[in-house]
Formats: structure tokens, C-alpha cells, sequence
């Protein structure tokens, strides 16, 4: 068995290791997607187009340094590139999408420019500004954006290869799904690449990093840019799945979720990306059933769901300061220590590779 | 041998995808039976969203748990047709992406029979679609959208209360017939429900009659260029189309500015225990509605503060009994009003239930229902609108009282407005009473 | 020309407002080098145990006293028993713990006291100036509003530059290792800074409630536009907050009258962004920025 094992060496080249592991995950969700029920495929779907943007924002403040509190923002132009496109002009679902990466990169290039020159509390006041200032667009403009309604688009019909009683949610988990696939592959390349590795040397120290010749304005921008079009594809996908885009969809609230899920899960990992899609989707249907389990007054019940997550904020970041991917790690490097003395092997080789394994590369998946 | 980490990492994420997703998918429900979902012999189950927190939660948040009193009242006397009503309250937070993702669990999982009294506009608009497409009933949103009122396109949508755009109307009747000459202002909430009151009262007016149309956002708290905006233009009749927080904000600007218009202001934003409470420190009086008081307003429904009323008395008895945490305000009274209604289309649909047989009661015999209303329904197969017109009122001593009789119309331009001289029936000893 | 003034008096009015909350920021800043978005619920729960206290007892100054003596108190614990154990890790959780907390200090309102909103009384009269005949947009209630506002800015900035307690602070937050060498008590040092904001906090919700009234999520706008007036004027410094904050108002009344509410967060965020584009540490920084 362990002979069998060794043979099949994972590859070595980043590329083909991240398209397998895309692989893998793509099996593993379409075996999901077939097993779960019509909402959970609905929720499927949700924690993809969430995962779609969370790893975009954990490139930028965890590996990129840099906080933004505007994603909701970012998410809210990739939702009206869709349903404008959409519903208006009738384009297809893949043209739609790409267009909502481009546009929402344009105005991410526009973003991180202006981010260069500022740092910590006064880029946070100044993507919150931008969270809170661009919806207003909507507002302003009521005739093309729809106002406080929003705008609305026709739900996206499954092929009519799949069958006519083939399940709306589990076509839109495969839309958001494949989209969650496509940015598990080029994220895990980059964050790998030079242009992450580049990303981190800014975060470090910029001093060091622009004497050995990177512009430090333009890494950070690109960090920026590369967010804001996954960004863009998971407020696309939001736009596709939900079929709206509204103003009261992309509050203030939003983005702070999403900075909270990305901390929670795991600041820079890709896996804690999908931690923190996971408690941002199934957080609030566990904490509300859990409120209306007991009968309690409508003043509590309505509130306790929030009480939970603010506790769960809180403690989260006491007990697990790395997230919960760092929890996951901490409790895997004991694991195999442990797994490893039961196995056999010198003690002075195995703790040697044991602190091998933990010294390198802390913040990769 | 040393366990290659990359392959570990692998199988450790994927892993812990898989997990994860089995431990999501464990709390759902298995599929609804093939006969009508969410109803047996002895129950049948409704559910709602409604904004239970965040900044829209005010005032609103009592409206679900009112109309689940007055089902309540109705279940301890056996129900209807031997059906208890339940109502499953789910929080959407005004954010139309909870509503679309509860409204779908409510169908999805928790395999409920209708959707009943979804609120707002910006919320219930995404999951008409749907709602219809998937054939469940969108009973009575609670919102005066001219949006829910399309029984061709949307045949399982159906409006109650009276539209903006008819309230608007007939108050700008009333403007047109006791205050003709003077200047007119508008205060309206950028939104459906401004811009559809706004339009109404457009077509009563002459367009030079009305000097200064202000929107505000929800969300600000300041309203004062607003307010001072439409008081520079020397606005004799200052019209309010907004909700209560917003009545209160303009009038503590007008007392600040020693403006004192004569108001008008939408049955929305006028609840005088609402608008009274938020007033009360600034008042020298404990009610609090001094600064309202005199406001001309309209009602589809007997003034909350009216205990001679029969049907008051009884949603009071009912609020008493089972809702008593909350305030007995209009709020309460709507809940416990479209309760009436829902109970009375399941009463017309008889003791065999479906979802289509529902949609046909109200269809057919929708028109004929009376009830607390103070107007008659418009429902037809093609009409979903609702009530169909509102009686003038005026804030005296701190209470709306009606007076002037009932007047209907349509919303569309230019129709007439007609009086409606039917007397309201009184309320039914127990259960609901049907044509 | 009435429009102006009335605009203007209104831009002061509200400016004085987000300073106020802008003033609180600034002074955690300082301290503990924390940006605290608990701010806001903190102040929340100081001014609903001001109105129970007002509402029971009848006197406002009572109630005024205790939410102070409250936002003292609260906090001082939320630092000992929260956010020491986060102080020394990485800045992104400090930030995660504070809005956690203020998510849990507004459900937690909202359980004891509801979801509706309730009136708050002004210490003065509301009722516009009379100048010539006409009502300006500006009371005795505003009057006493700014009057505060700049007495604690001045105050703070007194204690930050001239007082031992105030070095002893700035030290703290910017070289805790070099503090302690220096016989420094820095947790004592951080939790006085915690205490005295959250005292400012507590004063600026009592002034802000009679116009947004009391309610858990009444005090968000003011929140955001505070905290854009403390990054506008910087935040280090106090009198920076005040000007951000006056500046932001008047913006934003402007805007309001002449171009309509709807573009009123837009119109903050360009204000915001012109000025950092110009100097990125707000309007007050002193920093140098170090270009290699």
C-alpha cells in the first residue's frame, strides 16, 4: 500500500498541481451538487460565488498587506455589468461574466491606484468611502440602474441536453461552482508565482523590495486590480444565481462580512477562503434555527442570530488568531506528530522533518 | 516514509470540502409529497420575510407576529375549514439577497404551502418571478407597489393594502377641494412608494401648485436642506410621503425653522404612536404628538386608537391574549387586518385545498369579502391590486380620526374618484365571515 | 442667499456631530493605535442607559452624568477583558474583535430595549435662532453641540502634548517595548486610553441622539461619517478631527441642498479621496512619507 502510494507522487510543477487539485474539487462538488437538495444546491452555489470573491480579498490583505473595506462595492459593479448586459442587451452567460472581470478590474486599477499612497487606518476610511459612496450611483441614476429596486433578469436555463425537470439550483451551482473552480486554479498559480511572491516582498518591507527593483506602487496595484476582478466575478455570479442586482444587496454590511470571513477563515490561505464562504453561508441558518428552538421573546429571538455571530467573531479571533485554517494546521501538524511516533522512525529524524514541515511556507494552502 | 505534504494537503482540503458540504446538507428536509405541500387535515403552513432587524426592523417587525396572534385566536377555535394556521417567520434584514435565499428555503425545505405578507418593495420584487414560476402563492405582500397588481403575468402575486398611487390621489383630492391657491411641498423617500405617492398627488394637482418636491434617501438623518428647501419655497401645505422615522425628522426640523405648514401626510408615516414616541421629548405634553397634531392623513382600515370600533375591540381582545409584548399600534392592526383576509381565502377555498384553488377564490369571490377594510377589494383575475381606495383622516388630540366617508378609484390617471357608501359590517362572534 | 446660510448653519451643525464621534476615534487611535469600530456601539449602549435613566428619574443631567461615568467604566473593561488579549497581534484581528463586539453590543440592545427607536431630549432648546425676523437652521442646542466639541478637542490635545499622563499614552501606543524599559505601566496606559473614548464616545452620543434618535442601528450613519471625518482631518490629531468633521458636514449639506440627498455618500466619498490624494495622512498628519 505504502509502495503503491509512493509512485503516485503528486506532480511537481505548480501548474499541473493546481490543475488537479481544480480537478479534484470539481469532482467533489458535482458529487455534491448530485447528493444535495435544491436549496443546499442553492447553497452550494452561494458559498462558490462567496469563495470567488474572498479569495480575491485574501490575496490582497493577507499576502498583498493591504485592507479594503469595499469589496461589497467591487461585487455590486460585476452584478450591474451582469444584469445590465443580461437583461438589456441579452447577452450570453459567459461573454456577461467576462465583461463584469473587465469592468470590475478597471475600476479596481482605478482604486489601487489611488491605494498606493495610502496606508492601514486611512486606506480602511477610504475603500469604506467607496463602499458606501458607489451604490449611490444607483440611486442617482434610476432610469438605467433601477433605484432602490434594482434591476431584475431572467433565471438562466439549463441546457435542454440535462432534461426538462433538471433542478434551476443545481445548474447555478454548476455556473458558480465552475467559476469557484477557475479561480482555485489561477490563484493557487499566482499566489505560487513570482507575481506572489512579489506581492509579499511589497507586504514585508518596501524599502527591500523596491532595492531589488519592484515597483512598489505597481505590485500593489496589480494586488489591488487582481482582487477587484475576482471581485467582480463573484458579484457576477451573485448577479446569475440570485438574478438581481439591488442596492440594498451591496451595504456597508457586506463588506464588512466579507473582511470578517476572510480573517475568520484564514488571512492569506486559500483554504481559509473556503472556511470563511462556508461560515458566511451556513452561519445564519444555523444561528436562527438555533434561535427559534427555543421559545424565547421576540426581542431575543430576532436579535440572537447576530448576538452568535458577533460571539463568534470575537472568540474565534481569541482562540485561533491564525483563523480557523490555522486552527485546521495546528491541529494536523499534532496529528501527524502523533501519527508519525506511532509509525516509527528515529526521534531525532522525525523531529527534524516535523519542524521542517512548520517553518516552511506558513501562509500556503 | 515521509508522506508527501502536497498530496496530504490535498486530500485535507478536498476533505474537509466534502465534510463540509455533508454537515450542510444534513438538516434538510427530504422532498415535499407529491399532493400540495405544506398543508394536511389539520394544519397548513405559511411563511413570511420581514425585516425583524437592522434599520428597516422599526415599526415593521411587529406586523408578522400580529397576523400569527390573530391566527392564533383562530387555531384555539379549531382553525379554519379544521386547519390550524401556522406562520413561519424568516428574517430577511431588508436585504434582497436574504429574502430571495429565505423565500426559497421557505419553499425548498421548510415546504410551505404559500408565502403570505412578504415585505418591501426593493426585497419582495426578487421573488415574484419565482414564486409565480414555481407556482406557489404570493399572498398579500405588504406593500402598496403598484408592482404585485398584474393577475395576467403574475398569477399567484396578489396585493392588499391600497396603493401608493390611489392614497396619493385621493389625498391630492383633498388638497384640491380645502386647500385650493396654496402652495404645496412635497417630502417624499426616494423609492416606490414616494415616487408612487408623489405621481398620485401630480394628478389631482395643477403641476404650478406644487412648488418643491424634496426625496430623501433611508439611510441619512439629515433632512434639514430638505425640509429648508421647501420652506424657502414658501410651501403653505407641506405633503409627507414617508415613514414614520422620516415624519418625525422633518417636523424636528420644522420646529427648528418655526415652519409650520399644514400637513398631509401618507397613512405610512402617520401613526401617531409611532411618529408620538419619537416626538415625545420635544413635546410638552407626554403624548408627544403635538407636533402632528392637525395632520390631515387617509386610512384603508378603522383608526387603531378607535376602541368603539368592533373590529379595534376584537384585534385589541386578540392583541391582549397573544401578542401583548407589543406596542397596540397600526402596525398590529395591519398584521391582524391581512390575517382576517388570508383566513377568509381559506375559508372560500374549502376543505379541499390546493395551491390553485386558493389562487381561484380570491380570483372569483376577492371582490365580495368585506371585513375591518373600510373600502372594497379590487381582485379580479386580471386585478391584484387590493384595497382600492382610503377615507380622509385628521391627527386630533393625538388620535386619527376618520371622517368624509370612504372614497375609491383606480390608479391609473385621470379615473374618477368615486364615494363608497357601503356601511362595514361588524366583526363575526368567531372565525371569519364569507360571502 | 437665505439658502447658504441655511446650508451652511446646517453643514456646521451636523459637522459638529460626526466630530464628535470623529474625537472618540481619534483619541483610541492615539492610545492604543486600535481603529475601534465598537466605538459606535459602545456610545449606543451609554446613551440607552441614559435615556432609562432620564426616563425614570426625569432629570436629563442625571442621566447625562451616569452614561458618562458608564462609557468610563465600559470602557475600561472592554479593553482589560477583550482586547488586551489582542493587542499585541496582528492589527486585522484587533479590527475583527472591535466589530464583533459592536455587531454583539447591538444585538445585545436590541434584546433588552427593542428594535424601535425612542426620542432622546436636547440639553437645550432646538427651536432656530431668530435673526431679523427669520428662523436659522442653528439653536441654543447646536450652540452648546459645537461649544463641547471643541472644548474636549482643545482638551485632548492638552493632554496629549502637554501632560505626563498624555506622553506616557503616546508612548504606549508607539513603542509599548521602549515604554515598559522606561518604567511605563502600559497595560494601565491603554486601558486609561480606553476608558477616556470611550467618556468621549458617551459625550458624543448624547449630544447626536435627540437628532437620530435612540435606537441599535440609529447611530450607524453618524458612525460612518465620523469615522470619515477622523481620516479626513487625520488621526492623530484632534483638532484635525473637528476640522474633518465641520468640513465633511458642510460638504454633505451642500450636496444635499443644491444636488439632492441621493449623492450625498458619494459626494463624502470624493471629499475623502481629495484629500488624501493630497496628503494621504489626512488633512492634520504630521508623518513625512519616506520615498526611496
Amino acid at each position: 500500500m505504502n509502495a503503491a502510494l509512493a509512485r503516485l507522487r503528486a506532480p511537481q510543477s505548480t501548474l499541473l498541481r493546481s490543475l488537479a487539485l481544480a480537478l479534484l474539487a470539481g469532482v467533489a462538488l458535482f458529487i455534491a451538487s448530485e447528493l444535495l437538495s435544491a436549496y443546499d444546491d442553492l447553497q452550494l452555489a452561494s458559498g462558490s460565488y462567496y469563495f470567488v470573491v474572498l479569495a480575491g480579498l485574501t490575496v490582497l490583505t493577507g499576502l498583498s498587506g493591504q485592507i479594503s473595506l469595499g469589496h461589497g462595492a467591487l461585487m455590486a459593479v460585476g452584478a450591474y455589468t451582469v444584469t445590465l448586459l443580461v437583461g438589456n442587451e441579452h447577452w450570453a452567460l459567459v461573454p456577461a461574466l467576462a465583461a463584469a472581470i473587465l469592468t470590475t478590474a478597471l475600476v479596481g486599477t482605478i482604486v489601487g491606484a489611488a491605494a498606493t499612497r495610502l496606508r492601514g487606518p486611512y486606506l480602511a476610511g477610504a475603500t469604506l468611502a467607496f463602499a458606501i459612496g458607489l451604490p449611490a450611483l444607483a440611486d442617482k441614476y434610476p432610469n438605467t440602474f433601477g433605484g432602490a429596486n434594482g434591476l431584475i433578469i431572467n433565471p438562466p436555463t439549463p441546457p435542454s441536453g440535462l432534461g426538462s425537470s433538471f433542478p434551476l439550483e443545481r445548474w447555478e451551482a454548476w455556473i458558480a461552482g465552475a467559476g469557484a473552480l477557475v479561480v482555485v486554479f489561477l490563484m493557487r498559480n499566482l499566489t505560487r508565482s513570482g507575481v506572489g511572491r512579489s506581492f509579499r516582498a511589497v507586504r514585508d518591507d518596501e524599502i527591500a523590495a523596491s532595492l531589488c527593483g519592484l515597483h512598489v506602487g505597481r505590485v500593489q496595484t496589480l494586488a489591488f486590480v487582481v482582487s477587484a476582478a475576482c471581485a467582480g466575478l463573484g458579484g457576477g455570479l451573485l448577479a446569475v444565481v440570485l438574478q438581481l442586482a439591488a442596492p440594498g444587496a451591496f451595504e456597508l454590511g457586506l463588506s464588512l462580512s466579507l473582511l470578517t470571513a476572510v480573517v475568520l477563515g484564514g488571512l492569506g490561505s486559500l483554504v481559509g477562503a473556503i472556511w470563511g464562504a462556508a461560515v458566511l453561508v451556513l452561519l445564519p441558518g444555523w444561528s436562527n434555527d438555533l434561535a427559534h428552538s427555543f421559545s424565547l421573546s421576540t426581542n431575543v429571538s430576532n436579535n440572537l442570530p447576530l448576538a452568535v455571530y458577533g460571539l463568534v467573531l470575537i472568540v474565534a479571533m481569541l482562540v485561533w488568531p491564525s483563523g480557523i485554517q490555522g486552527g485546521v494546521r495546528r491541529i494536523i501538524a499534532v496529528a501527524r506528530r502523533i501519527l508519525r511516533r506511532r509509525i516509527g522512525g528515529t526521534p531525532e529524524k522525525l523531529d527534524k522533518h516535523s519542524t521542517q514541515d512548520q517553518e516552511e511556507q506558513p501562509n500556503e494552502s | 516514509m515521509r508522506v508527501d505534504k502536497h498530496k496530504v494537503r490535498a486530500v485535507g482540503a478536498v476533505g474537509a470540502l466534502l465534510v463540509a458540504l455533508v454537515v450542510a446538507g444534513c438538516g434538510s428536509s427530504s422532498s415535499s409529497s407529491s399532493s400540495a405541500p405544506g398543508v394536511t387535515a389539520t394544519s397548513i403552513t405559511f411563511g413570511t420575510h420581514q425585516p425583524l432587524t437592522g434599520p428597516a426592523a422599526p415599526g415593521y417587525s411587529e406586523i408578522a407576529p400580529a397576523s400569527q396572534a390573530f391566527f392564533d385566536y383562530l387555531n384555539a377555535q379549531g382553525g379554519i375549514n379544521g386547519r390550524k394556521i401556522h406562520l413561519i417567520i424568516k428574517n430577511d434584514e431588508y436585504n434582497p439577497t436574504q429574502t430571495v435565499s429565505v423565500v426559497h428555503q421557505l419553499v425548498l425545505q421548510n415546504n410551505v404551502f404559500g408565502i403570505f405578507e412578504g415585505l418591501g418593495t426593493p426585497t419582495h420584487t426578487k421573488v415574484v418571478s419565482y414564486l409565480n414560476s414555481s407556482k406557489v402563492p404570493d399572498m398579500f405582500v405588504a406593500s402598496g407597489c403598484a408592482c404585485w397588481d398584474n393577475g395576467t403575468a403574475q398569477p399567484y402575486t396578489f396585493g392588499w393594502q391600497t396603493q401608493y398611487t390611489i392614497e396619493g390621489k385621493i389625498l391630492g383630492q383633498y388638497i384640491k377641494q380645502h386647500y385650493a391657491g396654496k402652495k404645496i411641498g412635497v417630502f417624499y423617500q426616494d423609492d416606490d412608494f414616494g415616487t408612487g405617492g408623489l405621481a398620485g398627488i401630480k394628478d389631482e394637482l395643477p403641476a404650478s401648485s406644487i412648488v418643491s418636491a424634496q426625496p430623501y434617501q433611508p439611510g441619512g438623518t439629515n433632512v434639514a436642506p430638505q425640509i429648508s428647501a421647501i420652506k424657502a419655497a414658501g410651501a403653505e401645505v407641506l405633503v409627507d410621503f414617508t415613514v414614520p422615522i422620516y415624519t418625525a425628522l422633518g417636523q424636528l426640523t420644522s420646529f427648528t425653522l418655526g415652519y409650520k405648514p399644514q400637513l398631509v401626510v401618507s397613512n405610512v408615516g402617520i401613526d401617531p404612536t409611532t411618529v408620538g414616541g419619537l416626538l415625545k421629548t420635544f413635546s410638552k405634553g407626554k403624548a408627544g404628538t403635538e407636533l402632528i397634531e392637525g395632520a390631515v392623513t387617509d386610512g384603508y382600515l378603522p383608526s387603531s386608537s378607535d376602541l368603539s370600533n368592533p373590529w379595534i375591540a376584537l384585534f385589541k381582545k386578540i392583541h391582549d391574549q397573544y401578542d401583548s409584548s407589543a406596542p397596540f399600534d397600526g402596525n398590529v392592526e395591519y398584521g391582524m387586518a391581512n390575517a382576517y383576509t388570508l383566513a377568509q381565502a381559506l375559508q372560500l377555498a374549502g376543505k379541499s385545498l390546493t395551491r390553485e384553488k386558493l389562487i381561484e377564490a380570491v380570483n372569483e369571490k376577492g371582490a365580495q369579502l368585506t371585513g375591518p377594510g373600510l373600502v372594497p377589494f379590487r381582485y379580479s383575475k386580471t386585478d391584484h391590486g387590493g384595497y382600492s381606495g382610503v377615507e380622509i383622516g385628521q391627527v386630533r388630540n393625538g388620535k386619527i380620526v376618520l371622517f368624509g366617508g370612504p372614497l375609491v378609484t383606480e390608479p391609473t390617471s385621470g379615473a374618477p374618484i368615486t364615494p363608497y357608501t357601503t356601511a362595514q359590517p361588524a366583526p363575526p362572534s368567531s372565525g371569519v365571515s364569507v360571502p | 442667499m437665505t439658502r447658504f446660510i441655511d446650508l451652511t448653519l446646517n453643514g456646521i451643525s451636523t459637522g459638529a456631530v460626526y466630530a464628535a464621534v470623529a474625537l472618540a476615534l481619534v483619541m483610541i487611535w492615539r492610545a492604543t493605535r486600535i481603529v475601534n469600530f465598537a466605538q459606535g456601539g459602545m456610545l449606543m449602549i451609554t446613551t440607552f442607559i441614559a435615556s432609562s435613566v432620564i426616563g425614570s428619574s426625569g432629570s436629563y443631567w442625571l442621566g447625562f452624568a451616569v452614561a458618562l461615568v458608564c462609557g468610563l467604566v465600559l470602557g475600561a473593561v472592554v479593553e482589560r477583558v477583550l482586547m488586551r488579549r489582542v493587542e499585541g497581534g496582528p492589527p486585522l484581528n484587533a479590527v475583527i474583535v472591535a466589530l464583533g463586539l459592536l455587531i454583539l453590543l447591538e444585538a445585545g440592545a436590541g434584546m433588552i430595549w427593542g428594535n424601535t427607536p425612542r426620542s432622546f431630549p436636547p440639553a437645550f432648546s432646538i427651536r432656530g435662532y431668530d435673526v431679523g425676523g427669520t428662523t436659522l437652521l442653528f439653536s441654543p442646542n447646536d450652540t452648546f453641540t459645537v461649544l463641547v466639541v471643541v472644548a474636549v478637542a482643545v482638551g485632548l490635545a492638552l493632554l496629549f502634548r502637554y501632560t505626563a499622563v498624555g506622553l506616557r499614552m503616546r508612548a504606549s501606543a508607539l513603542a509599548p517595548e521602549v515604554a515598559r524599559l522606561l518604567g511605563v505601566r502600559v497595560g494601565r496606559m491603554f486601558t486609561l486610553g480606553w476608558a477616556l473614548a470611550a467618556f468621549v464616545g458617551s459625550l458624543a452620543g448624547l449630544l447626536v441622539a435627540p437628532s437620530v434618535f435612540v435606537g441599535p442601528n440609529q447611530f450607524d450613519p453618524i458612525l460612518i461619517f465620523g469615522f470619515t471625518a477622523a481620516v479626513l482631518g487625520g488621526l492623530d490629531s484632534p483638532p484635525g478631527a473637528v476640522v474633518g468633521g465641520i468640513l465633511l458636514g458642510l460638504a454633505l449639506s451642500y450636496v444635499s441642498g443644491y444636488e439632492g440627498a441621493s449623492l450625498v455618500t458619494l459626494a463624502a466619498l470624493v471629499v475623502l479621496i481629495a484629500v488624501l490624494m493630497i496628503r494621504p495622512g489626512g488633512l492634520f498628519s504630521t508623518r513625512k512619507e519616506r520615498r526611496v
